[in-house]
């Protein structure tokens, strides 16, 4: 939305800088997949504020940019009280020895400018042990309401080029807001930064609503809704917040929807006469096409990224399993094996891996496997661990995890597909169904 | 679940033409909807009118159980929905919603499907019993509406269960 100017500016300063000689050997990287990873040590000092009016920000995004990367487990923030050199002026050279002195190996520096209600935020990341500066400087441009954006944005950046994945701290996730007991819960769709930030309602708690899923582009929620008295698939704008229901089949019920890759298509199963079955349906003209008639139930449907196949749940064997099938119905191959029982499939955005929850020895997990089935990781157990959704780079997994018994408290995790770093996102009450959006543009 | 029961004794009380207020009624309906069966005798107690709904759910019995991840009906399912056969041949301006239900042991979406498969049965046996069809609707909460809330059999054995929900007019 706002920030859809990101500049990419060279600056002078670091042509000078990588004429440096190399002082160290490593490279600044992180291979995320190396099972003796340890978090690299960072320093992100205080941002400069290039005027008076930047300076309460200049703290701030600096302070976020930290949690960001330390929240990935990943990373290691130099305390402040360590620090030999401060930072107060952007283009000036950096002092590597002092960095390095402090052991920092990656060091941030930043710039933040405000003109009105206009924030300008410039950032730089240098890898102190070879003495350079690790890409280009980049600047982004946004409001003082989006500062947090900015923030994301750069760690973003140097999350990404450090550890060569994808970027996901700009993104949000939608969700079920849950307060009250077991059996008198209400529910209400809210949507949050994906650090559990900026929480913004959608719907009012008089209807039951479960599941939302983000379209393609992030503009748009699916979610079921018992506003009619019956379970009913409907579209929500975010921008708007005005929703409809999609078409439906008198004396149906219909749930478990997920738009495809290109936001066209919506796959979710209905129940008629005690069957559910999974059906797909153009979302402008509301015809449905049934994909598959089976007696069992089918359902939890997912799109692989390229759009071409769908991963269900279905106890067609005759406890609940995962198969996968052509987008446009047909025959389905199993692809879980192992004992007890799977659900809740989603691709991975990367297309390489499918998450899951397994239910098997009286436990939960949330689970992933390759889309062929094997090399199946169990990342979590609890008494109730549901609903994975990934991160846009798929790199890490947010689940809800709720406990049991009467005052059992509901909440939403994230785990790290190395089954590192399980974290509680942080929610005012209770929550449950996370829906990770799209990276943001 | 309490909303519900609020909701059929306000029906009740509308049905006798009661000059009882609906919120004692809705008190006595909270009562019911614990499972008790056992509501304080009034003056105007619905449930002692066989014709009445609060007698449907008390008397006769508004739901049935099932085992884990079935829709199967019991020896016990069939007698009570047989006897709830007789009441709504007996009371043709009822019509009835059967909520489906599942325990907490499940996700989300196979529990909506189950609640869907439990809802279906009752529906089934019901209409093989003489009922019309258009009298009946099919509903699942899956896992979302437990009655008892400990994560123990004694209350998942409660929650596996289909309600039937009377509600005025000959159809739904």
């Amino acid at each position: 939305m706002i920030l859809s100017r990101i500049t990419a500016f060279l600056l002078a300063a670091a042509v000078v800088l990588m004429s440096l000689p190399m002082a160290a050997l490593a490279e600044l990287n992180l291979e995320l997949d190396d099972p003796n990873i340890e978090p690299m040590p960072f320093a992100v000092p205080t941002f400069v504020a290039e005027n008076a009016e930047a300076s309460a920000f200049a703290n701030q995004i600096a302070r976020v940019v930290a949690e960001d990367l330390t929240g990935t487990g990943l990373f290691r923030e130099i305390s402040k009280d360590a620090y030999i050199s401060t930072v107060t002026n952007f283009n000036s050279p950096v002092q590597y020895a002092d960095w390095k002195a402090i052991n920092a190996q990656a060091l941030i520096v930043g710039a933040v400018n405000m003109n009105g209600n206009n924030v300008t935020v410039k950032f730089r990341l240098f890898d102190v042990f070879s003495g350079a500066a690790l890409g280009d400087g980049l600047q982004f441009g946004g409001t003082t309401t989006s500062w947090r954006r900015m923030a994301h944005k750069v760690a973003d950046a140097a999350y990404s080029r450090i550890t060569g994945e994808g970027a996901y701290f700009d993104s949000r996730v939608v969700f079920v807001s849950e307060t009250g007991p077991k059996n008198e819960r209400k529910k209400r769709l809210a949507i949050m930064d994906y650090d559990g930030a900026n929480v913004q309602f959608l719907t009012d708690s008089r209807s039951l609503v479960l599941a939302p899923r983000f379209s393609p582009t992030g503009d748009r929620v699916l979610y079921t809704s018992y506003e009619s008295g019956f379970p009913k698939i409907y579209v929500l704008d975010v921008a708007s917040v005005g929703r409809r229901a999609l078409a439906d089949q008198p004396g149906t019920m219909s749930f478990a929807p997920r738009f495809s890759p290109n936001g066209q298509t919506v796959v979710y199963s209905l129940s008629s006469g005690g069957n559910t079955d999974i059906y797909r349906m153009d979302i402008g003209s509301g015809a449905p096409v049934r994909l598959t008639s089976e007696p069992s139930i089918e359902t939890a449907p997912s799109f692989s990224p390229d759009g071409k196949q769908i991963v269900f749940e279905s106890d067609r064997s005759g406890n609940q399993q995962l198969y996968i099938m052509s987008a446009n119905g047909g025959e389905a191959r199993r692809i879980s094996f192992g004992t007890g029982r799977y659900g809740t499939p989603v691709w991975s955005p990367r297309g390489d891996l499918v998450a899951f929850t397994k239910q098997s020895g009286g436990r939960f997990h949330i689970g992933v496997m390759r889309v062929d089935g094997s090399d199946e990781q169990l990342l979590t157990s609890s008494f109730l661990d549901e609903g994975p959704s990934w991160s846009p780079n798929g790199r890490v997994i947010m689940f809800m995890r709720e406990s049991a018994g009467a005052g059992g408290e509901v909440g939403l995790y994230s785990i790290d597909i190395s089954g590192r770093n399980l974290r509680r996102v942080t929610t005012d009450g209770g929550a449950s169904d996370p829906a990770w959006s799209p990276l943001l543009k | 679940m309490t909303h519900t029961y609020k909701a059929i004794f306000v029906v009740a009380a509308l049905g006798l033409g009661a000059c009882t207020n609906p919120g004692n009624l809705a008190g006595n309906g909270s009562g019911a909807g614990a499972g008790t069966g056992t509501g304080t005798v009034t003056p105007v107690d619905p449930a002692s009118n066989p014709n009445s709904p609060a007698y449907f759910s008390q008397t006769i019995g508004d739901r049935v159980l099932f085992a884990v991840d079935t829709h199967t009906l019991t020896d016990a399912g069939r007698a009570t929905l047989t006897a709830q056969a007789g009441w709504l041949q007996a009371n043709p301006e009822y019509a009835a919603i059967i909520e489906g239900h599942a325990d907490e042991q499940g996700t989300r979406e196979h529990n909506l499907a189950l609640g869907a498969r439990r809802s279906n049965a009752v529906s089934e046996f019901l209409i093989s019993q003489g009922i019309a069809a258009s009298r009946l609707r099919t509903l699942t909460y899956g896992k979302e509406r437990p009655l008892e809330i400990c994560s123990a059999e004694s209350c998942y054995a409660k929650n596996r269960r289909a309600v039937t929900v009377i509600s005025a007019g000959a159809g739904v």
